[in-house]
C-alpha cells in the first residue's frame, strides 16, 4: 500500500482509476489500452507540476516521508563489504546512527548516518533517527579512526534532532553534540555530508559539518522543526506551514545562501517513488565530491574546511 | 467594569507611580523578597535572603570580572541583518531594533579585554537581555573576532555563556554558528591558550551544543539552568516529571559535565586561580599541548 500525502490526492485519485481500468480489462476483454495510457500521462503530467512547485511546508512532508530511502538503502545500494561498528566504549551503542566501515566504489571509508526505521517496530528500535549522546559518541569515536585510518568520511544526516530525553541530558547530550562538531572540524580526511531527508538543528550538523554538504531537492535543513518554530514564534504549532516558509529550509534555499555546495535532484515525484533512481543520483554525486577532495593535501583539507565555514555569511548578499 | 478598568485604574497607578519608580525595588523571582537595587548591586545580583542568583546583563558581568571594573570593549565586525527577512508576528528587524534600544547595544555578544588580578585576558560574554542571548551570524562573527584576539595577545579566553540558544530568526544561518564558534575556539586551543566557559543562568540549545561545553575547564554559576532540550520539549517527549534540580549546575557537576559550580561572589576569585594555573611561566615546554594533537585519540 503506497502513501499518499495530503498535496497528492488528485494523483492518488487518478492512479487509483487506473488501476481500477486495468482490473477490469483483466475480467473482460474491453480494449482500454489508450484509456490508460491518457490517464497515465495526465497522472505524469500532474505529478510533475505537483513536484515542480512543492511549496516549503510539502517539501517537509515528502521530506520526512515513510517510504523516502533512508539510510540503510543507501549503505544496502552504494557500500560494498559493510561492516557495522558499534558502541561509543563509554556507555552504550545507540542504534539511532549507524556506522561502519565499506567500500564505496572501491574505496574504503567510513560510513556515519541517521537512521528513522522503515517499519513502526524499527522506527521504535532506531528511535526515529533522534540520535542519544551514546550515538554522536561513536560517530565521534570513528570519524577519528577514519582520520587515523586515512580513510574519507560519508555521513547521511536524516534526523528530527537529537533526542530530547532525561537520560541524554544527564549524559551530556549538549557535550557530545560539540565535540562531534569540533572532530568534523578537526579531521583531516575528505568528509562528505548528505542532508538525505531531514537535517535536523544541532543533531544534524553534529556529523555534517563537512567539506562538501550535499542536499537532496526536496529534504530539509533547518535550525528548528517548522513546528518548534511556530509554537515559539507564533505561540500556535498550527502555524508550522508558514513557519516553514519564513525559515527557509528547503535545499534550494540553502544552496542560494551558499549554505551547501549542491543540490541532488530527485527523480519525478520524489524519492520515494524511485529509490534506486534516488540511490543511485546520490552515489554520483558522492563521486565527484569525492574525486575532487581526494586530490587535496590533507593538511589543506582541514584548513580549507575551517575556511569554508569561517566565510559563511560574509557571502551571503540577498 | 469598562470605566474601572479604563478610567479610574490608570489615574489611581499614575498618582502611586509618582513615588516609587519601577526600578528602586527587584523581587527575587525565587523567594519574592523585595529587594532594594543599591542592596542588589553591592550583592553583585544575588538575593540577599534566600541566595538566589539573578540575571546578570553583559555589562554587570563584565565589571564583575575585571580589575577595577576597567575594560575595554573590543569592536565586532558588522554582519549582514535579516539575511532571511524573516517575519513571524513581527519583523525580525523590528525586534533587532527593540533589543537595541533596550540594551544599547548591536547584538547578543560583547567582547572586551582588560586584567584580571593583573593578567590579561580577552572575555566573550552573551547578553541575555538581547533577544534571549541568542546566537545569529553576528554573535558567531564576534566570537571569532574574540578568539582570535585572545590568540594575537597570548591570552586566556574567557566565555560568559547565557543563551536560549540558536537564533530562529536567521534559519540555517544561524545553525551554521555552530561550527563557527566551534572553529574558534579550537584556535584558542591549539594555541595553547587556556579557554574557559562559564556558564551562567540560563545556557540552552545551540549554545550550549558547540563552543560552551568545550572549554577547557567549565565553572558554572549556582543554580544555572544548563542543557541541550528546553524542559517544555522534554517533558512532552518523555511524558514523565523531570528530576528535582534537573538541569540546574548542581546536577551537571554530578554527571560530570561541569568541573567547578561556584556562587558568583567567588567566581571572579576561582576564575584569576584557574588562569594563573594554566598561565603559569615555568611550564614543562612551551610548546602546543600533546593533548591538543589529533593523533592521540
Amino acid at each position: 500500500m503506497k502513501t499518499f500525502l495530503d498535496f497528492e490526492q488528485p494523483i492518488a485519485d487518478l492512479e487509483g482509476k487506473i488501476e481500477e481500468l486495468r482490473h477490469l480489462s483483466n475480467n473482460d476483454d474491453i480494449n482500454i489500452t489508450e484509456e490508460v495510457g491518457r490517464l497515465k500521462e495526465k497522472s505524469q503530467r500532474l505529478l510533475f507540476h505537483t513536484y515542480d512547485n512543492l511549496s516549503p511546508w510539502q517539501k517537509v512532508q515528502v521530506a520526512r516521508h515513510p517510504e523516502r530511502p533512508h539510510c540503510v538503502d543507501y549503505i544496502d545500494e552504494l557500500i560494498r563489504d559493510f561492516t557495522p561498528l558499534a558502541g561509543d566504549r563509554q556507555f552504550g551503542d545507540d542504534k539511532a546512527i549507524t556506522s561502519g566501515l565499506g567500500k564505496f566504489r572501491d574505496q574504503s571509508c567510513m560510513v556515519i548516518g541517521q537512521e528513522k526505521g522503515a517499519n513502526t517496530s524499527e522506527r521504535v528500535r532506531y528511535n526515529f533517527g533522534m540520535p542519544r549522546p551514546e550515538g554522536y559518541r561513536k560517530a565521534n569515536r570513528l570519524m577519528r579512526m577514519a582520520d587515523h585510518f586515512r580513510l574519507p568520511i560519508i555521513s547521511f544526516v536524516d534526523t528530527p534532532g537529537a533526542y530530547p530525553g532525561i537520560g541524554a541530558e544527564e549524559r551530556g547530550q549538549a557535550e557530545a553534540i560539540a565535540k562531534c562538531i569540533e572532530t568534523c572540524l578537526t579531521v583531516k580526511v575528505p568528509l562528505i555530508s548528505i542532508i538525505i531527508g531531514e537535517g535536523g538543528s544541532g543533531g544534524a550538523i553534529a556529523i555534517a559539518a563537512g567539506d562538501q554538504v550535499l542536499m537532496l531537492e526536496h529534504s530539509v535543513y533547518s535550525v528548528i522543526s517548522p513546528e518548534g518554530c511556530a509554537s515559539i514564534l507564533w505561540r500556535d504549532a498550527g502555524a508550522a506551514q508558514t513557519a516553514a516558509e519564513a525559515l527557509r529550509l528547503t535545499a534550494t534555499d540553502l544552496k542560494k545562501f551558499g549554505l551547501i555546495d549542491m543540490v541532488v535532484n530527485e527523480p519525478l515525484g520524489g524519492a520515494h517513488r524511485d529509490k534506486l533512481g534516488t540511490i543511485n543520483a546520490v552515489g554520483n554525486a558522492i563521486e565527484i565530491a569525492l574525486g575532487n577532495l581526494k586530490s587535496r593535501n590533507s593538511g589543506d583539507l582541514c584548513a580549507q574546511r575551517r575556511k569554508r565555514y569561517l566565510k559563511l555569511g560574509e557571502e551571503i548578499t540577498e | 467594569m469598562n470605566w474601572l478598568t479604563n478610567f479610574v485604574r490608570p489615574k489611581l497607578k499614575q498618582l502611586v507611580k509618582r513615588d516609587v519608580p519601577d526600578n528602586f525595588w527587584r523581587k527575587c523571582p525565587n523567594c519574592e523578597y523585595m529587594i532594594f537595587h543599591r542592596d542588589l548591586e553591592a550583592n553583585l545580583s544575588v538575593c540577599q535572603k534566600c541566595g538566589h542568583h539573578l540575571r546578570l546583563n553583559a555589562k554587570q558581568r563584565l565589571t564583575m570580572l575585571f580589575d577595577e571594573g576597567k575594560y575595554h570593549r573590543v569592536e565586532l565586525p558588522n554582519v549582514l541583518l535579516d539575511p532571511l527577512n524573516f517575519r513571524d508576528q513581527k519583523r525580525y528587524t523590528d525586534r533587532l531594533k527593540e533589543a537595541r534600544v533596550k540594551t544599547s547595544e548591536e547584538d547578543a555578544l560583547i567582547v572586551a579585554r582588560g586584567e584580571m588580578n593583573g593578567l590579561p585576558v580577552v572575555t566573550a560574554v552573551l547578553n541575555f537581555d538581547f533577544m534571549g542571548g541568542s546566537m545569529g551570524a553576528a554573535v558567531g562573527a564576534g566570537l571569532i573576532t574574540a578568539a582570535r584576539l585572545a590568540v594575537a595577545e597570548k591570552t586566556p579566553l574567557i566565555a560568559v555563556t547565557s543563551s536560549g540558544g540558536a537564533r530562529m530568526q536567521e534559519g540555517a544561518i544561524s545553525l551554521m554558528q555552530m561550527p563557527r564558534t566551534v572553529i574558534a575556539v579550537r584556535e584558542v586551543k591549539e594555541a595553547g591558550l587556556p579557554y574557559i566557559v562559564v556558564l551562567a543562568d540560563p545556557t540552552t540549545g545551540g549554545v550550549t551544543a558547540s563552543f560552551a561545553m568545550l572549554g577547557d575547564i567549565h565553572i558554572a554559576e549556582k543554580g544555572a539552568l544548563i542543557g541541550f532540550a528546553g524542559t517544555r520539549v522534554i517533558e512532552q517527549t518523555v511524558r514523565e516529571t523531570l528530576p528535582d534540580g534537573f538541569q540546574r549546575a548542581e546536577y551537571l557537576l554530578q554527571h560530570g559535565m561541569v568541573d567547578i559550580v561556584t556562587e558568583r561572589c567567588d567566581l571572579r576569585d576561582t576564575l584569576i586561580r584557574v588562569i594563573s594555573l594554566l598561565m603559569q611561566s615555568n611550564k614543562l615546554d612551551d610548546g602546543v599541548p600533546a593533548s591538543y594533537t589529533l593523533r592521540s585519540s
